[in-house]
This record gives C-alpha cells, sequence and structure tokens, in this order.
C-alpha cells in the first residue's frame, strides 16, 4: 500500500484570494510542526468535486454552509492571519 | 529589486463609509485607478459579493475582495481602502471593517508571491496595528512596501 501524503484544500469563492492566503500560513504552520502535507488553494466547485481526495477543507465561516455535504473534514477558520488559530485546529485534525 | 506589494494610486483613507457594499466598490475602483484593471472588473467584484456574501472577511476588522480572473484584468494587483470609521459586513466575529483591500490577478499563478508576502505580513498584529492607525496614504504605502 502507497502512503499518500495528507491533501489539505484552503477553499474561498473563486480559489485566487483568501484560499492562497490561508494556503500560504497553513504552509508555515505546518512546516513549523514539521508535518508533511500538501495544501492547495482551491475554489468552491474544485472542492465540491466528488472526485476530490481532499483529506481537510480549510474554510472561511461564511462559506461553511456550503460544504456541509462533503466527505472531508472541516475545519473553519475565524482569522485567516492568526498562525495560532489554524495551527490550533490543524494539530487536532491531523493527530 | 523587489516589486512592491502595492502602489501609491492604490490607497485611499476616507472617514466613513455609507455602505459596506460602497466600501468595496471604492477599494476595487482603486484598483482601476492604479491600472490593475479595468473598469469591468469592479462590477465583478460586487456581483461576487452578491452571490457570495462576505465570505472574503477574513480577520478582525479585514476583508479582502475580488473576482475570479478575467481579460478584464491586466496586471496583478492589491489596493487598500481604509475607513477611519469601521463599517459592518455581517460577518459579526470580524466587524467592523476598517482595512477593506481588494486583489486581482490575470490568472490564476501570477499573484502567488504578492499573496504570500502579503499574508505573511498581516499575521503580524503589530503592522495590522499600524495600518489601522495609519493617518495617511503614504505612511500605509511605508509599512506595506517595507
Amino acid at each position: 500500500m502507497v502512503e499518500l501524503a495528507v491533501l489539505i484544500y484552503a477553499v474561498c469563492g473563486a480559489g485566487i484570494g483568501t484560499s492562497v492566503l490561508l494556503k500560504s500560513n497553513a504552509d508555515r504552520v505546518l512546516s513549523s510542526l514539521e508535518i508533511e502535507a500538501t495544501v492547495k488553494a482551491v475554489s468552491l466547485d474544485e472542492a465540491l468535486n466528488p472526485a476530490s481526495l481532499a483529506q481537510v477543507l480549510l474554510i472561511t465561516p461564511e462559506l461553511r454552509e456550503q460544504v456541509s455535504e462533503i466527505r472531508s473534514e472541516v475545519v473553519v477558520i475565524n482569522n485567516i492571519f492568526d498562525l495560532g488559530e489554524i495551527q490550533e485546529k490543524l494539530s487536532v485534525s491531523l493527530s | 529589486m523587489k516589486t512592491n506589494l502595492i502602489s501609491k494610486t492604490a490607497i485611499a483613507i476616507s472617514d466613513r463609509a455609507e455602505s459596506f457594499e460602497l466600501a468595496l466598490r471604492a477599494s476595487a475602483q482603486l484598483l482601476v485607478a492604479a491600472g490593475h484593471a479595468k473598469a469591468r472588473y469592479v462590477d465583478r467584484v460586487l456581483e461576487s459579493y452578491q452571490k457570495l456574501g462576505p465570505y472574503f472577511v477574513v480577520a478582525p476588522k479585514i476583508a479582502i475582495a475580488h473576482a475570479s480572473p478575467g481579460d478584464d484584468v491586466l496586471t496583478p494587483g492589491l489596493s487598500l481602502l481604509k475607513l477611519d470609521e469601521g463599517i459592518a459586513s455581517g460577518v459579526i466575529q470580524n466587524d467592523p471593517v476598517q482595512l477593506i483591500f481588494s486583489l486581482c490577478t490575470p490568472d490564476r499563478d501570477q499573484h502567488i508571491e504578492l499573496l504570500g508576502d502579503f499574508a505573511l505580513l498581516m499575521s503580524n498584529k503589530s503592522i495590522v496595528n499600524s495600518l489601522l492607525n495609519a493617518s495617511a496614504e503614504s505612511v500605509i504605502w511605508e509599512i506595506l512596501n517595507n
């Protein structure tokens, strides 16, 4: 069995703004935690693709309801610039 | 030489806004003023807001408005409208909003480096505080480009 690295989606409406900022800070947190994972900035449509392999979805509170049907674990980030919040929530969900 | 995160013409300070929507429009309009986008982009930012709501109010007092890439975007860019008196966006935990950034990019790649630098900068609370306390556009420009 091949061990796949953890795949995390950072989600926003268009996949170019909030999600990229979220990815950038999540990458920083993961490297400080020494966790190997791939974070991809995606649009809501990409996140909702049934073929998505993402284990964890990082999303802002306002978009939470739009992904309620999803299989991935959804982690809501209230402040995408708060590295402490991202670290706390990611360590819980990846432990 | 490192390129600037934001240009001088893309920064404005206003004492207050009539509504969150008008503040968004004024912020996105700064991208047009700075030559990053065409006027049509401003309408698309507003359309995105009407469709998806204020999800881009991503941190206390901070919004980052944008639309998807398109041919109405000329170059990757960032703008900032700072309000002395915050405005309600409806995202209760982050209201009132005072720093309304707008972002544009012609494709999905060209702005990544810009946003990486921006994310690092905005994760520093003292930088955010100095932006909130800045009383002149030139001060904001110094903070964001240093």
